[in-house]
């Protein structure tokens, strides 16, 4: 049980780490192809400031860096699983579309639909994106070497 | 995550429904004794009445200390919709609290148990928000004080039925004192600190 519960949890964690660097017009494409269960915002989407604390180095003491715009929302399904969607930014129907990912992945019906028709072309895109950026700046690499060394 | 199946939803339309009942409450405060309707439609836990619900979600936040008298207190619902939708801490002693929440009328506790507020900062009193029975039939209260026109009747089933005698206390404690929002379904009539009651008849 421990063990489903942490897997679960993975699971939802390594979805948020997709939706939260795609755009929302992305997802809304995606979700728009599924045949998506009765839902209900539990949290309407709103908008809210967060303090964003660091430290410097891993023992240095916590500061306060600055605030930032964060959204949040909250979806229930008609099945009862709560999913919740928290983003950076303005865009309160992102942080709904996240939330009713995140619920969808809690359930057994809907969760191989959402992993392959959501998050799989998501995050090919994102791969896809990151391949491009590293080919555009492998193109300019310049290597350097020694010809002589100053000894003589 | 089972725990939020059973949660209900705060306000549809959050920035409108709250703005509404801000409304009805702030000219409930100023025409004591009158009775306003809440408009605004939201989701709500058992034992909360929607009235209740309403001015929950539009006036507490994290700066608003709340009481839960035992009748709201033993509803594990309440207090998890209360920490979901509006963040407010529920505190154990009624004497620092800015808004009590009694569910049992009846068994309200001796109001000096409740902030009075300071003589510099009265505004730091405590608002009890107390479900009624009814504020439409039962007996009939007069009642008098600033934003009343001469006198007001209410007609209300209000317990404790002493309630007016043990509100007299905010005469002798002014400007410091304790006001009141009575609830009934999605009735709410306000009895400020200021309002006092002329007689009494049935």
């Amino acid at each position: 049980m421990a063990a489903d519960e942490k897997g679960k949890q993975t699971q939802r964690q390594a979805a948020m780490a997709v939706l939260a660097h795609v755009d929302a017009a992305d997802i809304a494409g995606h979700l728009d192809l599924m045949a998506l269960p009765a839902h209900e915002n539990l949290r309407e989407p709103e908008n809210g400031l967060v303090m964003v604390r660091g430290r410097i180095g891993g023992d240095g003491a916590p500061f306060n860096l600055g605030e930032a715009t964060v959204s949040r929302a909250a979806v229930r399904l008609s099945t009862g699983e709560v999913g919740f969607g928290y983003t950076l930014g303005r865009d309160r129907q992102k942080a709904q579309m996240i939330a009713l990912c995140d619920a969808l992945i809690q359930t057994p019906d809907h969760a191989g639909a959402v992993e392959t028709q959501v998050l799989a072309p998501l995050r090919a895109a994102i791969a896809a994106e990151r391949n491009r950026k590293a080919a555009e700046t492998a193109a300019t690499r310049v290597d350097f070497y020694t010809l002589v060394r100053g000894e003589g | 995550m089972t725990t939020f199946a059973e949660l209900s939803s705060g306000f549809a339309d959050k920035v409108l429904s709250a703005q509404t009942t801000f409304r009805s409450v702030m000219d409930a405060m100023a025409r004591p004794g009158s009775v306003h309707c809440i408009a605004a439609a939201s989701g709500m836990p058992s034992g909360m009445m929607r009235g209740t619900a309403a001015i929950a979600l539009t006036l507490f936040d994290h700066d608003t200390p709340l009481w839960l008298d035992p009748r709201m207190a033993e509803a594990a619902e309440v207090a998890k919709w209360l920490k979901f939708h509006t963040s407010a801490p529920v505190v154990a002693d009624p004497s620092i609290c800015s808004f009590a929440l009694i569910g049992n009328a009846a068994e309200l506790p001796a109001l000096d148990r409740f902030s009075f507020g300071t003589n510099e900062y009265p505004d730091r009193s405590t608002t009890l928000i107390l479900q009624v029975e009814s504020l439409r039939e039962g007996l009939a209260f007069e009642l008098c004080g600033p934003g009343i026109e001469g006198t007001t009747v209410l007609q209300a089933t209000i317990e404790p039925l002493d309630l007016f005698a043990r509100l007299a206390i905010d005469t002798a404690l002014f400007p410091r004192g304790i006001d009141v929002v009575l609830v009934a379904d999605d009735a709410i009539v306000a009895i400020p600190r200021t309002t006092r009651l002329v007689a009494e008849g049935d």
